[in-house]
């Protein structure tokens, strides 16, 4: 399965206070690709991604799925955090998408089973959401994700709010999951070493309005871990990325010195 | 996990200060600081209280005022958390019935009683009705602020998952509005105490309002204080009755149930 998106503009508001959010955003994703997308706060990646979902209307422009469907999702996404309902425990969550498509419980639990053994919560089945870390209901919106069996997963900075060490044991996994199952993945980051260690490509986006700057190829070899951080290509990468954030950063939080007109 | 010495806290001192204060009252009795012929000390309130309750008087009034207590507040709380439910949810019923809504809470439900009387007639009905008045209006307020204090995400994950309308109900703005619910309908049992003591008052020969009520007319002042200590009681078991059923079904409350929004 594979997405494109053509043309993407998203006004907010009417007239001349209408504000741009997005201004004519094309790329397209290849079958299977992890393609992650970085841009300083505010550069609209989370109204691209909920535009891609089908939760908002772009105000001009097109997404378009091509390819198979064998009757399952289009696409699944995993929220920034706050996500998991707490008033389901944690196997209701994660089969959630299947009971909204009439999936029979005995199966639906069998599934999720499979993919909470997948995230180390297989113990955790009956407990309840808030019983949990940030961490692991993260796990449990990831696990729903999957279990969904989408065409194409949309994650929108789904380890945003994790510690340091959560947040690497998380990438683990995910790359995990991901090469058993290798689904079209959008990942959402504001992480320069993340949206580098998992993506094939990196789409960076500046932002007011939200528009590619640049998508890089990352030629790193999978699996990956951490250790290809240390490499000479990886710093590369990070520096250039940084070099195109950095501009829009500055002017993002005011001051003089950290703009690109100096 | 509650341990044992925990567990003596949460039930030994709120015990601690009720018998304290019952002891301290018999004894400013007992040694003449206060006149028995308004404040009689506990323990002849109390021993005028089994005498009621060996003759049967006690009985008869307690579950006269219960049934109609109990029906009152089903006939009210029932349409009022489906009213409620429906005008979170829909704006347009909410636009249209607000003012109503804005209009009438704030009336005295006693305000109407005659009112009442005047419909349904001297009799259990009308006392009934008024119950189920204030029970209604305080259940649909707080059930709507339920539905509208629901954190959107929740409801983007629902449309991302596919849930049908009904699907959304049950499953996200029933249970995510269940802890306002919960207070709703512990302000109206309290209210409905309230309201039928009320007008026990003025219509009706049996009940804790009319008791109290045929008690200072007769000038029975331990009486009157035994249906005093029957609504204190009364209440005291509604609440924690309550909170032990809110406890069980939503235990998550309390826990990022409304999570602040971006």
């Amino acid at each position: 399965m594979k997405l494109e998106c053509r043309n993407i503009c998203k006004l907010y508001g009417e007239g001349t206070t209408a504000s741009r959010a997005l201004d004519t955003i094309s790329f397209e994703t290849g079958e299977g690709e992890f393609l992650s997308v970085i841009g300083p706060s505010g550069c609209g990646k989370s109204t691209l991604l909920k535009i891609i979902a089908g939760l908002l209307p772009p105000t001009e422009g097109t997404v378009t799925y091509t390819g198979d469907n064998p009757g399952t999702p289009l696409n699944s996404m995993v929220f920034q955090e706050h996500g998991v309902f707490p008033w389901m425990n944690v196997i209701d969550n994660v089969a959630f998408g299947l009971e909204m498509r009439h999936v029979p419980r005995k199966e639906r639990y069998a599934q999720s089973m499979e993919f909470l053994k997948k995230v180390g919560l297989a113990s955790y089945a009956t407990r309840n959401p808030h019983e949990l870390s940030v961490g692991m209901r993260q796990r449990i919106a990831i696990a729903r994700a999957f279990v969904n069996n989408p065409a194409i997963l949309l994650m929108d900075e789904p380890f945003g709010s994790l510690d340091a060490q959560t947040r690497l044991i998380l990438q683990d996994e995910l790359l995990n999951i991901w090469s058993e199952h290798r689904k079209t993945v959008i990942f959402v980051t504001h992480d320069i070493d993340e949206a580098i260690l998992l993506g094939d490509r990196v789409m960076v986006m500046s932002g007011s309005p939200g528009k590619i700057q640049e998508i890089i190829d990352i030629d790193f070899q999978r699996p990956r871990d951490l250790r290809i951080e240390s490499t000479r290509e990886f710093i590369d990468i990070r520096i250039r990325i940084w070099n195109i954030l950095r501009a829009e950063v500055g002017r993002s939080i005011g001051g003089d010195n950290h703009g690109a007109g100096n | 996990m509650v341990q044992g010495t925990d567990r003596a806290r949460y039930t030994v001192l709120p015990l601690l200060s009720l018998t304290g204060i019952l002891v301290l009252w018999e004894i400013c009795g007992r040694m003449g600081f206060l006149n028995p012929l308004f404040f009689p000390v506990p323990s002849r309130i109390i021993a005028s209280g089994i005498s009621m309750l060996l003759d049967g008087e006690m009985q008869e009034n307690l579950s006269v005022t219960l049934f109609r207590v109990f029906a009152g507040f089903l006939l009210g709380t029932i349409p009022g958390i489906l009213l409620g439910l429906f005008m979170g949810a829909s704006e347009r019923t909410r636009l249209l019935l607000d003012p109503v809504v804005a209009a009438l809470y704030p009336i005295p439900k006693l305000a109407i009683f005659p009112l009442l009387m005047i419909i349904f007639g001297i009799g259990e009905t009308s006392r009934i009705a008024a119950v189920a008045i204030g029970c209604f209006f305080l259940v649909l307020i707080n059930s709507m602020a339920g539905v509208r204090n629901i954190s959107r995400v929740y409801f983007e994950v629902a449309e991302n998952y596919g849930a049908s309308q009904w699907q959304l109900l049950t499953r996200i703005i029933l249970p995510a509005s269940l802890p306002l619910i919960f207070t709703g309908i512990r302000l109206a049992l309290g209210t409905s105490l309230i309201v039928v003591v009320g007008v026990e008052f003025v219509s009706a020969n049996y009940g804790i309002g009319a008791m109290i009520w045929n008690s200072w007319e007769t000038f029975e002042i331990e009486k009157l204080y035994v249906g005093i200590f029957l609504c204190a009681l009364l209440g005291l078991l509604f609440t924690v009755v309550l909170k032990k059923a809110e406890e069980r079904i939503t235990p998550w409350f309390g826990h990022q149930v409304f999570p602040d929004q971006e």
